[in-house]
């Protein structure tokens, strides 16, 4: 399969410019410059491309509906605030292949009829922001940005926001607010962003690896595009595989691959030769697959009727040594953490699971601490008002479903965990 | 009280964004950078400059776990336990920087050398336990590792 988004970044230079235009780099501004930007769009909508930050929405549909808009100015915002844990992929192409996405955003805007974009990254990547920062200097000179693109009348101008920390940011409402120097709290939907955004005016915000397809969409065609991977979600995926692999690291493969196939044939399987016995596919926000379901396609719509989603395409696996309880938990805290305190279901609820599961593994689990985890999920669920709870409450029904006499166990046990990855007291 | 130099990247830094108080975040890692930490008096710099009352400036910094709300050691390990990384035996990671260096999230030691936060994903989950030491980054961590590493900040 011919890679897209990580096509030379094995190349030693494929971060600099001169790297990136010697590999066939920036090909696609000129290509698109000839185009209407309404058929640029109709291109993306062909290609059937679909936003890789986790919804998998339609790309070109979302498009369509800002340039729609009459207001002006528009912004196009990237959003590289890359934290749902177990995804390391954006990363791989910021520091890696960073030119990709700055053609990519250029060509977006000039679609979208922006002359302003933004790259918000978390704050956790200073390493990215140099390479980034560097990469968007030599854009700037030689050109490829700024007031006269390629020396005609077409402007995009581009800057790096660097976040500071919160995972919630990553949401679009969130990120905006974040951008506008706010703290981080997601907004009410409608009105969405692509109509009133960021300063109030239309803002498509669109994730790295989705911008970064744009390029070849371009230069290549929504038809050499959409016969890659699967039919309803076309284009390859970049899927971060960590855990007990043999060979962890971003793969970019197409869309629709079998879990298994991602874990035995390009991650080296199962580490020391131990017994697999869960993955988690699209990071910890996706709920659970114990392995009797690792035949599952990963695209946004296949993996669904397994019970679980695509998210960032995060496949994080765990062989038999590993306690679930200790992830259930370990995964919790993360939500107790990251909750922003906005709504009551989310900001109760993931403080109360981590709690109930604490003392699980601490061996002080009470006989009906199961029926409690399960009622708060069940009461946050649907009530909580950005994704972040909902993701939360989904994760930990599927650990109770497909691990429950783990956690039976546990609380029977009445003593300590002592799995190898349990924290020592 | 910020330099000239300080306070125009701060102005520079505004005329990025169609309204200045986006260069909030930016001049609050700023003045982390001049004052070590988010003092008052940091506080009360970055509040000048972005000519926002002091409570918004405060209000947005407790938001993101990146402002630091003390003084911090000379150098801040940010250390992920998050599941990837706890999978690979980061927890015992946190208990070797305790019992050997005596830290604990939020703590410093007592030369003033170290802080420790426990961080969440850092993005390097494929190669865990990861950790940043300031701005640079290490993976693939075991005690004798981590004791090497730090080991070469003084
Ligand atoms: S669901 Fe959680 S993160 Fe989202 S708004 Fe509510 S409290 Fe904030
Ligand atoms: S889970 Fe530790 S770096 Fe991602």
């Amino acid at each position: 399969m011919e890679k897209i988004l990580l096509k030379n970044t094995e190349n030693a230079d494929s971060a600099d410019i001169d790297g990136y235009i010697k590999t066939g780099g920036y090909k696609g501004i000129p290509k698109a410059f000839k185009l209407k930007p309404s058929d640029i769009i109709e291109e993306i909508k062909k290609s059937g491309l679909r936003g890789r930050g986790g919804a998998g929405f339609p790309t070109g549909m979302k498009w369509s509906i800002a340039a729609a808009d009459s207001k002006f100015p528009k912004y196009l915002v990237c959003n590289a605030d890359e934290g749902e844990p177990g995804t390391f992929k954006d990363r791989h192409i910021l520091e890696k292949n960073p030119h990709l996405l700055i053609e990519g955003m250029v060509i977006s805007g000039f679609a979208l009829g922006s002359e302003y974009g933004y790259i918000y990254l978390r704050g956790e990547y200073p390493h990215a922001k140099d390479i980034l920062e560097k990469a968007i200097r030599q854009a700037y000179e030689k050109k490829f940005l700024g007031k006269g693109i390629l020396g005609g009348k077409i402007k995009f101008h581009l800057a790096v926001y660097q976040g500071a920390g919160a995972y919630i940011c990553g949401e679009e409402t969130a990120l905006i607010e974040s951008l506008e120097g706010r703290r981080g709290h997601p907004r009410l939907k409608p009105p969405f962003p692509v109509n009133a955004g960021a300063w109030k005016m239309p803002t498509i915000v669109n994730n790295v690896e989705t911008l970064s397809n744009v390029p070849y969409i371009i230069d290549a065609g929504a038809g050499a595009y959409s016969k890659i991977g699967s039919k309803d979600c076309p284009g390859t995926k970049l899927f971060s595989v960590s855990g007990c692999v043999e060979k962890p690291g971003v793969y970019e493969l197409p869309m629709g691959i079998s879990l298994r196939e991602i874990i035995y044939t390009h991650a080296g399987g199962i580490r020391g030769g131990k017994k697999i016995k869960a993955v988690i596919p699209g990071g910890i926000s996706t709920p659970v697959l114990p392995v009797d379901k690792i035949d599952c396609p990963m695209d946004f719509i296949s993996i669904q009727k397994y019970g679980s989603m695509l998210g960032s395409g995060a496949v994080i696996v765990m062989d038999e040594s590993v306690c679930m309880v200790k992830v259930a938990h370990r995964s919790m805290k993360f939500f107790e953490h990251e909750s922003c305190g906005k709504c009551i279901p989310c900001r109760e609820g993931t403080s109360w699971l981590e709690k109930i599961l604490q003392r699980i593994e601490h061996g002080k689990g009470r006989e009906d601490d199961l029926g409690l985890l399960s009622g708060i999920a069940e009461t946050m669920l649907g009530k909580t008002f950005c994704q972040l709870g909902d993701g939360a409450a989904c994760a930990m029904q599927s650990m109770l479903k497909h691990f429950r006499g783990e956690f039976e166990e546990h609380i029977k046990r009445k003593s300590k965990c002592q799995s190898s990855n349990a924290k020592k007291e | 009280m910020f330099t000239e130099t300080v306070l125009k990247e701060i102005e520079s830094i505004k005329t990025k964004y169609p309204n200045p108080r986006s260069a909030l975040l930016p001049a609050l890692y700023i003045a982390q950078k001049e004052f070590g930490w988010l003092s008052h008096e940091a506080m009360q710099c970055v509040a000048h400059a972005i000519d926002l009352p002091e409570a918004a400036v405060r209000g947005t910094a407790s938001f993101y776990a990146m402002f630091k709300h003390n003084p911090m050691g000379r150098h801040l390990i940010q250390l992920c336990t998050n599941v990837s990384c706890m999978i690979l035996g980061a927890e015992k990671l946190a208990d070797f920087l305790k019992s050997k260096y005596g830290l604990e999230s939020g703590g410093t030691t007592k030369d003033n050398r170290f802080s420790l936060m426990i961080m969440e994903c850092i993005g390097s989950c494929g190669t865990g336990p990861a950790m940043l030491v300031n701005t640079d980054f290490y993976d693939n961590l075991t005690e004798k590792r981590i004791g090497e590493i730090l080991n070469t900040y003084k």
